[in-house]
């Protein structure tokens, strides 16, 4: 396995705080700087990256707000988890292979090929099959970027977001945090501070982005605390899909992951974004597991445009994510739709907020969660429908499944509407996978195994139905694999 | 045993089917009180009883549905006990339960899960799955038989189908997957009269030397369609007489209860 070796702590850099100097980052051979967080190693961070003044300060300022939250993580959520000590954490951790910057797959490491490729993600084969660019993120750095040159010629900037920072200042300066501000929420501010990297796309005026853009994540080094920052801006008139899957090996430790995304659709802009979530979950008992705080907002500035989220969430030991829309420009869109699996000990509290601010805005939300082993899952959405919003629509559909008698399923929607010519619309079920369903079945001869899965992936199937067709193959069969032992 | 079949046992091959002295209770209420059935390759029999006779629990006892307690007799199947066996393996052995009300399964589609099934019996007899395109040729040929729109096998299984569309449904799958020994319980009820044709006419398709089919009806009228060979009468848990066609005809004009007094049994 590449990127194996164990974090080392430079002796030097102890030393590092608010008066860290430019340059002194030369003297660091060792790809993970020290544990824990201060201004040094935020400088640390920003300068490995040879970031612009302004993006230090823009962390910085992220930082010093962060610390007069006194380390206290929103507890609101259906979730419990164990005090995180953030001293503790490696804020940065770059694999070996890319110190010489590989240009194309062929000079990326074979053994990350293949650490993909055990995961199931056959990187060339889906280049080969699906004519997907991948961008693909190890550890917070960007090692492989494929199909640049089609995007180059559709005028498609797709990129590290390091790399954006570097060659397309204007772009980043004027949206990010434009839709999540720093100072949002614990984990989104911690994030402005230690994002180490992540993807930028920015679609111009009139382009339909000639292929889906892919990223895989993954989380690797043992207690790396992982922060992506994700940027997509779609120009007037533009359309981009994305899609985003992400997959991280077994690990005794708890493991941070504190994302966050950014989408902005002006005039008449399209923004699909699809994420397939299989972090590890953490043992049968619960022990391990990643920690999934993200934070993920589209805004929908422009008149017309549309923003689709779509997730299919199986992995991570806790999951804390709202993909949400502020629907601001007149006639905007915007649309959630999510399949929420927890088996085991896992815990998802997820769901959507979808701001209405302008006029004959609509939003739809679709939200399934699979519940099984002890996992607990919680549908926690709000609709909100501004004085502004005349003629606002929304539609709601939460359904819950249950599988097993240790399982909990959770709905809790907020609704406020302070516009009397919105017009709403909420349904919500809670079932078990039915007998009768099983018998049937069973009694044409699909095996009980089978039957069940049938009924769970009936059960997400206006989910799936949303996501790209490998996308939503590889979904169904992650559910199967998240479920094995818990049903039959 | 009084049936009025003179196909009986030939070259010792075991019946299709024979349930002998069977005793099934639900919550504890006994609805079978020793049964005795015997069904062999190439026939059709009719049961025909009151309601609460136990004739859907004697169909679904013999498919393998949960919810029954067996508490004595056996169902064998070519000779082989199939209590013990799950429904689905009974499937995959060849037999087919008619549901006389059929299950909604929200988002699977008609076609995906006939083609699920198929491939699950043909597995179990070594067979390879079917292609794609001659299942598709298999099954529009088999849905045009049944007068199906194109569309209703696009459509998730039984979901906003009417009460007569999915009895049609339980009979393409029945023509689909071709089991030796078809147990439909109260498929005529609620069809009217075309769809009554067209669904006996499916059955009457399915019909061969090789198969047998158990008709649970409380009406005689599909009778005039699909002719049984025996038409048994189930009162009280036990089948009190078998005859021929002329039977079922008797019931129609005479109801059950002169039976009822014969068998000593209470209305």
């Amino acid at each position: 396995m590449v990127a194996q070796k164990q974090p080392q702590t430079i002796s030097r850099t102890s030393d590092l705080d608010s008066d860290y100097k430019w340059g002194f980052v030369t003297d660091i051979e060792m790809d993970t700087i020290p544990k824990g967080i201060n201004e040094g190693i935020v400088r640390l961070i920003s300068s490995k990256k040879g970031e612009p003044e302004w993006m230090t300060e823009w962390r910085l300022k992220a930082y010093r707000y962060w610390l007069k939250l006194e380390y206290k993580a929103p507890r609101w959520a259906k979730v419990s988890f164990p005090d995180i000590d953030y001293q503790d954490l490696y804020y940065y951790a770059a694999p070996k292979s890319q110190e010489d910057g590989p240009k194309s797959l062929d000079e990326v490491d074979p053994e990350l090929v293949e650490a993909f490729n055990k995961l199931g993600i056959p990187l060339e084969e889906q280049k080969k099959l699906t004519g997907v660019a991948v961008d693909a993120v190890f550890d917070s750095v960007s090692v492989a970027t494929t199909f640049q040159k089609q995007l180059e010629e559709a005028g498609v900037i797709f990129c590290p977001i390091s790399e954006a920072i570097q060659k397309h200042p204007e772009i980043v300066r004027k949206y990010l945090g434009s839709v999540v501000p720093y100072t949002d929420n614990f984990f989104a501010t911690l994030n402005s501070a230690v994002f180490s990297d992540g993807t930028f796309c920015y679609v111009p005026p009139g382009v339909r982005c000639p292929m889906e853009l892919m990223t895989y994540f993954r989380i690797n080094s043992e207690g790396t605390g992982q922060f992506e920052r994700t940027l997509i801006v779609a120009d007037k008139g533009s359309y981009v899909s994305y899609l985003e899957g992400c997959t991280a090996p077994m690990r005794k430790t708890n493991q941070l992951h504190a994302a966050v995304v950014e989408l902005i659709a002006l005039d008449d802009a399209e923004i699909k974004y699809s994420t397939l979530q299989n972090w590890y979950p953490g043992d049968k008992d619960g022990v391990g597991g990643v920690y999934n705080f993200v934070t993920k907002r589209g805004k929908c500035l422009g008149k017309n445009s549309k923003i689709s989220w779509t997730q299919v969430e199986t992995g991570s030991a806790i999951t804390w994510k709202y993909p949400s829309c502020i629907l601001q420009g007149d006639n905007s869109v915007g649309e959630f739709y999510s399949v929420a699996l927890v088996n085991n000990h896992q815990q998802a509290d997820t769901g959507t907020k979808m701001i209405h601010i302008g006029k004959n805005t609509k939003s739809t939300i679709i939200a399934k969660g699979i519940s099984a082993g002890k996992g607990q899952g919680t549908y926690r959405g709000l609709v909100r429908i501004n004085p502004s919003a005349e003629g606002a629509r929304n539609f709601t559909r939460c359904d819950s499944l249950l599988i097993g008698p240790n399982c909990g399923a959770h709905t809790v929607p907020y609704i406020e509407v302070k516009n009397p010519s919105a017009h709403l619309e909420h349904e919500a079920t809670t079932s078990r996978v039915s007998e009768d369903q099983l018998f049937y079945l069973m009694s044409r001869g699909v095996p009980e195994e089978d039957a069940q899965y049938m009924i769970i992936n009936g059960f997400c199937k206006g989910v799936f139905a949303e996501l790209p067709f490998e996308f939503a193959m590889e979904a169904s069969q992650l559910l199967k694999v998240s479920l094995e032992g818990t049903v039959g | 045993m009084e049936q009025g079949t003179g196909n009986r046992e030939q070259g010792g091959a075991p019946p299709l089917l024979e349930v002998r002295g069977l005793r099934v209770s639900v919550d504890d209420n006994e609805i079978l009180q020793g049964l005795d059935l015997t069904v062999n390759a190439g026939e059709v029999h009719a049961i025909m009883g009151p309601n609460g006779s136990g004739k859907s629990t004697l169909a679904n006892v013999i498919a393998g549905r949960p919810g029954y307690t067996v508490t004595g007799g056996e169902v064998l199947f070519e000779g082989r006990s199939v209590l013990a066996m799950p429904a689905d393996e009974r499937a995959r052995a060849g037999v087919f339960l008619a549901l006389q009300y059929p299950i909604e399964l929200p988002g699977i589609r008609n076609r995906e899960f006939l083609r699920t099934a198929l491939d699950a019996i043909r597995e179990s007899r070594g067979e390879a799955k079917i292609a794609i395109r001659d299942f598709n040729k298999l099954l529009e040929a088999k849905a045009q038989e049944l007068g199906f729109e194109a569309d209703m096998l696009k459509r998730n299984v039984n979901e906003g189908f009417s009460g007569g569309e999915k009895k049609r449904n339980e009979v393409l799958q029945l023509a689909v997957l071709e089991p030796k020994l078809a147990l439909l319980d109260e498929t005529d009820s609620g069809l009217d009269i075309d769809a009554l044709k067209i669904v006996s006419e499916g059955v009457n398709r399915f019909r061969g030397p090789n198969k047998a089919i158990v008709l649970v009806t409380h009406y005689q009228r599909i009778l005039n369609y699909i002719t049984p060979d025996v038409v048994h009468v189930l009162i009280g848990g036990r089948i009190v007489r078998s005859g021929g066609r002329e039977l079922a005809l008797e019931l129609e004009s005479r109801g059950y209860d002169w039976l009822r007094d014969e068998v000593g049994q209470p209305a």
